[in-house]
């Protein structure tokens, strides 16, 4: 209850100040533009087009899911936070925020990306489902607790790429391999494998950001 | 009745090599107003912050206390209030939608009775709706007390309680620590003497630099 009420005051906030929504959706259309650009006339494989993908994702996250926390700090009121929130609660609400609009930016990803790619045609559409949600669930989870680490930093926006990309490497490539998959139409039988370091990833995550974070976020 | 205590066991800060106060220890176990001087640079926010639970000391401990029993640091919170010049409100609401947000967020009924009436004692009734960007510094100021006084807290933590204040403003701050301070412990760090006037005890910083 009290995360779903720091939820809802960050979505009236973002509602107010476009914190994170517009440099999400510039994000998109630029780097969707650039891809479809530099492929130009030339027929691109399928599963090119999976690890194209996933790259569009990765960084559409990075521009946008700092913010949680970036955004508090900047302003200022981390410290109003703190004095109204114990810091499960404060992560909990983030997680929510970020969920929402890691959901929201993925779903206008692939809906754009299907109508303009020709070649990503998904044959095992169930396989691709779980590997949306649990890769959104990854990403979400991995950089919220990031986004805390690096907004007490002082270069944080360097340092969230940089910090992000070993932490997330194991989710992209393995999502990488579950699109490719279900662009192949290989039945999810033969991908328990991917499929649980996903789950594991996710359930990992999760786990060490609770366990973390309270450290991260008093000094 | 709720007996509060706050204790201090041998607080010490330091940040990097350079030590801020060290050897700190008090307990304060009835209401009343503890205030704490020294000159500029002294520790007197970093104390202040690490008796409202903020930050941790380098060692030491800080105990609040709920009728005998410790107020874990997950709760701790929801008895503290916390009113200083670094403090900020989101600017992006009104007055009103900050105080009911804090209200949601902590899981406590929103008391419009009592907000209305802290609002009209700050002089801030006529502009709630008004978004924060748009007060002056001492009207934020005279909303950071309402913030902090809207849950009815056990501690009261107040860090140069009276900066961007008028003297209306001030006289407020001076009457509402003389009413707190007879159900609330009351810690007050400042450099104006005016602040500390009502203390019923100080602690001077430049005695705990070892």
């Amino acid at each position: 209850m009290k995360s779903y009420a720091l939820f809802q005051k960050d979505f009236h906030s973002e509602l107010r100040t476009r914190y994170a929504i517009n440099s999400l959706a510039m994000f998109i259309i630029v780097a969707i533009s650039v891809i479809l650009f530099s492929i130009g006339n030339e027929n691109i494989s399928p599963g090119l087009t999976g690890g194209l993908f996933w790259v569009v994702i990765f960084f559409s996250a990075m521009s946008g899911l700092s913010r949680a926390f970036v955004s508090e700090e900047e302003r200022g009121t981390s410290l109003t936070l703190q004095l109204i929130a114990s810091p499960a609660t404060v992560f909990t609400g983030k997680l929510l925020f970020n969920m929402i609009l890691v959901f929201l930016m993925n779903i206008i990803i692939t809906l754009l990306y299907s109508m303009l790619f020709a070649e990503f045609i998904i044959q095992n559409y169930l396989l691709f489902f779980l590997t949306f949600i649990f890769g959104n669930i990854g990403i979400a989870i991995s950089s919220t607790l990031i986004a805390a680490i690096i907004a007490k930093a002082g270069s944080k926006g360097t340092l969230y790429p940089v910090l992000s990309f070993p932490i997330l490497l194991p989710l992209i490539l393995t999502s990488v391999q579950l699109t490719s998959f279900s662009i192949d139409g290989i039945p999810i039988s033969e991908a328990v494998f991917e499929l649980a370091i996903v789950v594991c990833y996710d359930i990992i995550m999760i786990s060490a950001s609770y366990m973390l974070f309270d450290f991260i976020w008093k000094d | 009745m709720t007996d509060f205590s706050l204790q201090a066991h041998s607080l010490q800060k330091s940040f990097g090599r350079r030590l801020v106060f060290c050897g700190i220890t008090f307990n304060l176990n009835k209401p009343g107003v503890l205030g704490i001087s020294g000159p500029n640079g002294s520790g007197k926010s970093t104390l202040i912050k690490i008796l409202a639970g903020i930050n941790s000391p380098t060692k030491g401990q800080v105990i609040h206390s709920d009728n005998g029993k410790e107020i874990i640091s997950e709760k701790i919170h929801n008895y503290i209030g916390f009113v200083s010049p670094y403090l900020v409100l989101y600017n992006e609401f009104s007055a009103w939608e900050n105080l009911n947000y804090f209200a949601l967020i902590r899981n406590i009924s929103f008391d419009k009775s009592k907000v209305e009436s802290l609002l009209d004692q700050f002089l801030l009734l006529n502009r709630k709706d008004d978004l924060v960007k748009a007060y002056s510094s001492g009207m934020k100021q005279r909303l950071k007390f309402i913030f902090a006084l809207m849950h009815s807290p056990a501690f009261i933590f107040l860090d140069e309680p009276t900066s961007n204040l008028d003297d209306e403003g001030k006289q407020t701050v001076y009457n509402l620590i003389k009413s707190e301070s007879e159900k609330a412990i009351v810690v007050v760090a400042s450099n104006e003497r005016n602040d500390l006037a009502n203390c019923n005890e100080v602690l001077d910083l430049n005695y705990y630099k070892r």
